[in-house]
């Protein structure tokens, strides 16, 4: 979903400005959840199939998106299936799906660098005393260390697993922390030594 | 605001974020989902202190609302915060900002049972003050019948207190952020 998925093109999809892109996935997301039912889910379906069509983006590429969460939902969809039926469970699911698939439609064909220039840009119509830069450094980095954090967290398990040792999450956590602490630490240094001041 | 302190804000909010690989639980009676992820807001809070801890999760929720799938199952969007759940993620950044206040006022005297008060009166105290008046407007039940639908969470919160002040106490000792 975040980790560098870029696919580079030059559809119209990937030449919109990356603020009208938010804002229509803010449309689509809060429409799924306000107009909830099939026809939304439906819709919005189509509406993204289309922009994936659009932007020349391959069904691999969407199930690449999905595979993070695959289990995650196939669990959801069994829950639903007992609790509910699974018509319920069926559309509790695909607005998931279509969900993940809008997000990664636009990270897909956003930079990253892009995506934060389009907040900036949003952000330029802000009061003054607001900071700006450090804002957009802030989600910079963040879209940069969740990938980062996911790895550190299986390089962690799987450290564990081979000593066959049973995880508990203060184990899996604290290594976690220090290791991303310490990163986080690096990072800073360097972009402090880059920096003209 | 330093450069390091933006960094750390960056961390904990992709912290809590990847906190979400772990399988939500959703209990049917209000379906709140149990998820690994209040912990995130618990260290956020411990390790970083009040204002880096809730900016963090301020930053978290700034990334959910323009649409990316952080949550445990993939939610996301604006209409994570619309839902019965809403209040909850507005508490995550509160409860941070109270944990990491806490943490820093008893900094010095900082012990695994201090760290576990602290958390819980973050993380279950102040979350759900916030969140069970939410869940009772939007839902349109009596705050009673809210309390009552959140109750069985609660357990499940008192163990993430234990786990985060087991973390946080660990982390201070080995790479203390809050001290510098």
């Amino acid at each position: 979903m975040l980790t560098d998925l870029y696919v580079s093109g030059d559809s119209p999809v990937h030449r919109a400005r990356p603020v009208r892109k938010i804002v229509a996935l803010i449309v689509v997301c809060t429409g799924l959840f306000i107009f909830e039912g099939w026809p939304s889910v439906l819709t919005a379906g189509i509406l993204v199939g289309a922009g994936f069509a659009m932007a020349g983006l391959r069904p691999r590429h969407a199930l690449a998106s999905l595979r993070p969460a695959l289990w995650i939902l196939v669990a959801i969809f069994a829950v639903q299936a007992m609790l509910t039926d699974a018509l319920f469970a069926g559309f509790v699911t695909a607005r998931f799906v279509v969900l993940i698939l809008a997000a990664a439609l636009v990270t897909l064909t956003t930079r990253t660098s892009e995506f934060v220039e389009g907040i900036l840009a949003a952000l330029t119509h802000a009061p003054h005393w607001i900071p700006k830069h450090q804002i957009a450094l802030a989600i910079s980095l963040c879209l940069r260390f969740i990938p980062l954090v996911r790895t550190v967290l299986e390089e962690v398990r799987q450290a564990q697993q081979a000593r066959g040792t049973h995880a508990s999450l203060t184990a899996l956590l604290v290594p976690l922390v220090v290791r991303t602490l310490k990163t986080g630490d690096e990072v800073a240094q360097a972009i402090y030594a880059r920096s003209p001041e | 605001m330093e450069t390091r302190d933006i960094v750390f804000i960056a961390l904990f909010a992709a912290i809590t974020a990847a906190l979400a690989v772990f399988p939500p639980v959703t209990l049917p009676v209000i379906g709140v989902p149990i998820t690994a992820q209040s912990l995130g807001v618990m260290l956020a809070g411990g390790v970083l202190g009040a204002m880096r801890g809730g900016l963090a999760i301020v930053l978290l929720l700034g990334l959910l609302a323009i649409g990316l799938p952080l949550l445990a199952g993939g939610r996301g969007g604006f209409g994570v915060f619309l839902g019965p759940t809403g209040g909850y993620l507005i508490g995550w950044a509160v409860a941070a900002f109270v944990i990491g206040f806490l943490t820093e006022r008893f900094w010095s005297r900082l012990t695994y049972p201090g760290a576990f008060v602290i958390c819980v009166a973050g993380g279950v105290v102040v979350l759900y003050a916030i969140g069970i008046p939410w869940s009772a407007f939007v839902a349109k039940v009596s705050l009673g019948t809210a309390l009552a639908g959140s109750l069985p969470f609660i357990p499940g919160d008192i163990v993430k207190a234990l786990i985060a002040a087991g973390v946080i106490v660990i982390v201070k000792r080995s790479y203390p952020i809050i001290a510098k």
